[in-house]
Parts: structure tokens; sequence; C-alpha cells
């Protein structure tokens, strides 16, 4: 397998870096990981994960979409999209790129959405395969194995060398930009280091959480659980779930006077947000605990009901570690599959 | 602790005096705990939980619980008492209905600070004389107790509960600004230069993802509807429309709960972004001590704040030039 040592990534990160943008996990001062642009003396973090997920590359979470200039009773509308650029983003977990096929599910469906597909189309995905999963960690319970992630490319370390698969033509033509550099060589080590993490995969406390009591013939059963109330009790209406959320796709448009004109932007919306889905008519969602729901619901029975039975959720934990009060997609499943 | 605080909410419950008991519930992991309203003795015996993690001020949840029926027994930590006190003489908490326990404070843990040294699967973790030691996936680990407590813990202000009807333990004493170290930070960021200054909270509050969870978690945080999801309002918006935005939001939101802010320290805990809030309020009380005479929100329900009152030893207006200038 094509491979390069670990010491030499400093080279490696140049050379992508001389032909496209390479953006990967940095670690900050605060001991979290962000995805950062790589110039000289980034390092790659060693987190299992960032903070922000990385859909942002895709599905930023504010975009302006177009402008409008007013005469009268003129009105011109102006098109702002600029020639996007080639970009790589490098160490995406195999949760992160699991979510990019869901995003797609949503945007790239008729009517596409030409935002996302164009960065998607500009984008090269080189994964990174999990050595140290967390205890937040079930990414399995969605069909996703983290020792074979997948991406354009996929990139696996056994702490003395990366490894690199193509998965697509995509990833084959960003391999072969790199063949100077890149050697043929044994996999005997990394074959070690991937049982040792399938062995603490087995034993992780959330590996036994199952799909298998949800989906879309749940809908009228989970809906009118009489869970949601003590659920959704504590939950204070904030977004971070929803932001630091991969699979999380719901956005708000909203014009804003520029003094000049108006500029049409959009930005991410939460469920878990009073104003989430205000319509002329009003709310359909008047308190937490409709909100509560719609955000579960959507993931474990609405997206596999439309979507052949993928779920909206990935199992990369952040919610786990974030929600201020500890609520999360895991502890639901477990309370609405307690009869 | 735990014990004890289980038995007397089981005899509230028992006796009649209360109908429920607000709390914290146990998670899936270690840290990983939820406030929570128990209703019977079954529930409280299966998951009730007061630790080294039980860090969330439960004092906000009591502005709904207290106007339900009946009376709620609230466990509170001596900082959570001057929220529940801010939140009784702003008549959002309906003091009547509320049952308080005071119970000793921290120092609670950050699992993020232990996160944040690189140990992950974390399993268990105990503090054996000052070292925390931690049972992970990956063996055991360990580290100095003092660098994992929580941020708001390590300057704490007062072991002493300004309000109570019955308390736990042995009542503590008001810890002075001098041995908590609340505002040297304030004071740092005061001697930087003005570019210093404005380069070091670009960096922190550019990491805002706008979740609003500072907001929502905030006890002086109560309004019915916030000016920012307020499509009414004019300046409602769900994300920034340009880069300084986010400084607003948060400058705005010092400036609203200023003199009424008790330094909880919420907002840096539930910050997903670890961004230092409760630095800005920090100032806001600094400087109101400075200019108005020592006062602590909370502190009591009857007085009158000094930002709600006038009198004519009231320094002046033009103190914005004179110390606003460099």
């Amino acid at each position: 397998m094509l491979r390069i040592p670990v010491a030499k990534s400093d080279e490696l990160f140049a050379a992508i870096a001389s032909q496209q943008t390479l953006y990967l996990p940095a670690d900050r001062k605060d001991g979290q990981a962000e995805y950062r642009k790589w110039e000289e003396g980034v390092k790659l973090s060693s987190r299992l994960n960032t903070v922000r997920s990385a859909k942002d590359f895709f599905f930023p979470q504010t975009e302006n979409l177009a402008e409008f200039r007013m005469e009268g009773k003129k009105i011109e509308v102006i098109d702002i999209r600029k020639e996007s650029e080639d970009f790589v983003i490098f160490g995406v977990r195999a949760c992160d790129a699991r979510s990019f096929t869901i995003l797609d599910k949503v945007y790239l469906v008729d009517p596409v959405d030409t935002f996302y597909q164009t960065r998607r189309e500009h984008g090269t995905v080189v994964t990174m395969a999990c050595t140290r999963p967390a205890e937040t960690c079930f990414c399995q319970t969605f069909g996703i194995d983290p020792t074979e992630p997948e991406g354009d490319v996929s990139c696996w370390s056994d702490g003395s060398y990366y490894y690199f698969r193509a998965n697509t033509d995509k990833g084959q033509k960003f391999l072969d930009s790199l063949s100077s550099l890149l050697e043929d060589g044994d996999t005997a080590a990394l074959e070690e280091t991937k049982a040792k993490t399938k062995e603490i995969l087995s034993k992780l406390p959330l590996a036994k959480v199952s799909t298998e009591n949800f989906g879309g013939d749940k809908l009228n059963e989970y809906f009118r659980s009489e869970k949601w109330g003590e659920l959704s009790e504590s939950c204070l209406g904030c977004g971070t779930c929803t932001f630091v959320c991969p699979t999380c796709q719901c956005y708000d448009i909203r014009d804003f006077d520029t003094g000049h004109g108006i500029q049409r932007f959009r930005c991410w919306d939460s469920c878990m947000y009073s104003d989430f889905t205000k319509m002329a008519h009003g709310n359909p969602r008047l308190t937490q605990l409709e909100r509560f729901r719609q955000r579960f619901m959507h993931k474990l029975v609405y997206f596999p009901a439309n979507n052949n039975g993928e779920f909206g959720c990935v199992g990369c934990g952040r919610c786990l570690s974030k929600c201020p009060i500890s609520m999360n997609i895991v502890k639901v499943m477990k309370a609405l599959e307690e009869k | 602790m735990q014990e004890a605080m289980i038995n007397k909410a089981k005899q509230l419950l028992a006796d009649g005096t209360v109908n429920r008991v607000m709390g914290w519930k146990r998670g899936e992991f270690v840290y990983d705990i939820t406030p929570a309203v128990f209703e019977t003795a079954e529930e409280i015996d299966a998951d009730f939980v007061c630790d080294d993690f039980t860090a969330a001020n439960v004092s906000k949840y009591l502005v709904k619980e207290s106007r339900k029926e009946g009376k709620i027994l609230a466990f509170l930590k001596p900082c959570d008492t001057y929220s529940f006190n801010q939140l009784v003489k702003e008549h959002r908490i309906v003091r009547e209905n509320v049952y308080v326990v005071g119970i000793p404070g921290g120092p609670k843990l950050d699992a993020e600070k232990i996160k944040a040294k690189g140990i992950t699967g974390i399993l268990c973790v105990k503090n054996e004389n000052g070292t925390l030691k931690i049972d992970t996936l990956y063996g055991e680990e360990t580290m100095p107790y003092y660098e994992a407590i929580l941020g708001k813990c390590e300057t704490c202000k007062s072991r002493k509960h300004v309000v109570y009807d019955e308390l736990i333990g042995e009542e503590g004493e008001v810890i002075t600004a001098e041995d908590s170290g609340r505002f040297d930070m304030v004071e740092k960021l005061e001697n930087m230069t003005a570019q210093e200054r404005y380069d070091f909270w670009r960096e922190q509050l550019s990491k805002c993802i706008r979740c609003n969870a500072c907001r929502n978690v905030c006890p002086a945080c109560t309004c019915e509807n916030c000016v920012f999801d307020n499509p009414a309002s004019g300046i409602s918006n769900k994300a920034a429309a340009d880069s300084f935005e986010e400084n607003m939001f948060h400058i705005i939101r010092a400036f609203h709960v200023a003199g009424r802010c008790t330094d909880c320290g919420e907002c840096s805990r539930v910050c997903p972004q670890n961004i230092p809030l409760h630095l800005l309020n920090r100032k806001f009380i600094k400087d109101i001590n400075a200019f108005y005479g020592e006062y602590q929100a909370g502190e009591d329900t009857t007085s009158r704040a000094p930002l709600n009152n006038y009198d004519k030893d009231d320094c002046e207006p033009s103190i914005v030039h004179e110390r606003g200038v460099e």
C-alpha cells in the first residue's frame, strides 16, 4: 500500500498545499481541535475530533446567496457567486465522512443546491482511520467502521507511517499528484493497529446501541410517546447540538439591509429555536417539547423514512460531550425503547 | 453527601412538604449529568446524583417550576443561592413555592479539562489525595486534581448560602476577591494595550458558533422573548451577517445583565468553544464595585442595585471619557 513516514508529514502537507488549499484538524490553545488552513508550522491534531464538524466546508454556517439593488421600482438581482477553488480536507474521521453522504441526500437531489454542489465538486476528502475512539463514540450503531473510513482517499496511521488508498477518481488524481513522495510498503504493522482498535471498539460503552427499534415505521408510536416531556424537561433550547452536529442540515434565509441594498444570506437554523419553521400562520411547534421531539424524530424516524432506512446520525458523539445539560440522542434512544 | 440529600428529599416528599425535587440525574458516563425534576422516591433512588460533576446551577429552572402546582425542593450550592436570590428579587421565582436546601459547593470537575490532556475513553474518575485517577478504555491515567477543576470553581466567590430553608453540611464564608483571585484576569486584560485587548477578544469571540447556550443557561437572561430572537425587534439574528457581529451579541448581553449577573460562571461552563465569557461580566462587576462601592448581585432580595438606583455621590458619566481613552 502507498505510504509515507509520519516524520515526513510536513513535507506531505507542503506538497498538497502547493497544489490546493489544505485544511486539517489542528489543536487550539484550549486543548480542543478545529479545522485550520495549513501553513508551515500547523500540526495535525492528535485529538479524536474537532468541535465543529467537517460539514462546514460544504455547508458553511453563513453564506451570502444574492444581492439586490433597488432604484425606484426597479430591482436588480446580482449573482455574487465567485469561482470556487479546489481544496483538500485532510484527517476527516469516518463519522464525518459518512455525514457527507447524508448531506448529499438532502442537497444533491432535485432541486440540486448548486452552492453545496460546487463545493462538493471542488473538495477532496482525505479521511483518517481512528485508533483511539472515545467513550462517546457510537458510529458502529450506524454501520460505520472507523478503521475503514470512506472519502475520496482513505488514510490510516500506525504511528510510523501514513497509508493511503484512493476510493474515487478524484482521490486517485490526488494520490497521483503526490507520487514522488509516496512509496509502496508493507502493511503488517497497520493491520496490527487496526486489530487493536477493533478490540477497543468492541469494548466501547455505547457499542451495543442499536437502531433496530427505529425507522420510518415507528412514526406514530414514538411521536406519541409520553417520554418526550421528561426528556425535554431540562432542554435549554440552545442550538449547541444542532451546530456541532455533522448531519444537521436546516437553514434559514434572511435579507439584510446593508444601507446600500439588500444582502440575502442563509445561515444554519436550529429546530431547538423558538422561531424555527415560523410561518405566516404562526409556529407549528409551540413548546420546547415539540422542538426537541422534532430533532430526534428527524434523525431516527423521518430521515430513514425518506431515505431507504438510512439514519440521520453518524454517532460522532459531539452532542454527547457538548450539550450543556448532557441530554442527547443516545439517552433519547434508550428512553424511547423502554416500554 | 449524596446519601444525606437523598434521605432529605425522600423525607420531604413523604411528609408532604414538597411534591417535586429539583436535582441532577446520572447519565451514561461519569460526567454527563442532566438537571432533572424527580417526583417519587423510586425515581430518586434510581437516578439522583450529587458528585464532582453536578456543576449545573439549577436556579433558572425554578422560574418555571415555582409557577407549577405545589412546592418544589431545590438543592442549591452556595453560588446557586445568589442566582436564586437575584431571581426572587426580580420577581421571577415565586419564593414560597420553593423549599431550598443548601448543600456544600464544589470544587466541581470539568470533563473537558480532563479530555484536553489527551485522556480519552473515560470510564471512571476518582480523586485520591489530590491526584485524579481516571479509569479509561486505554488503562489508568492520572492528572493533578486541581488541573481538572471547573473554571467557575477556581475563583469561587463564596461558600456561604445567602438563602436557604435548611442546610446540609456546614455553612462557609464569603471569599474575598483577594483570596479568590476573581478579578485577576480582568486586571490583566485592563493592563493590556487597546490593541492587545482587542486581539484577545477577537480571537476568543470569533470561535462563537452562536448556539446561544450562554444566554439560555444564564439565570440573568430570563426575558420571555430575547431581542435576538424577536423578528419585531429589528436586530434579531441567528448568525453573524459580518465577522464583527458575534462580538456585539456578547457585549450587548454583558451590558444587559450588568448589575444583575451574580458571577455564577454558567456561561463559560456551557460554552462549547471554551470562550471565557464570564470575563466580560466580571469587568462590569469590578467597575460597579469601583464606582459605586462593593456590590454583590443576589446577596439579598431587598436592596436597590447600584445601576437601578440614584445617589448624589454617583460617579459622573464623564468617567467614561476619563478612563476610556488611551
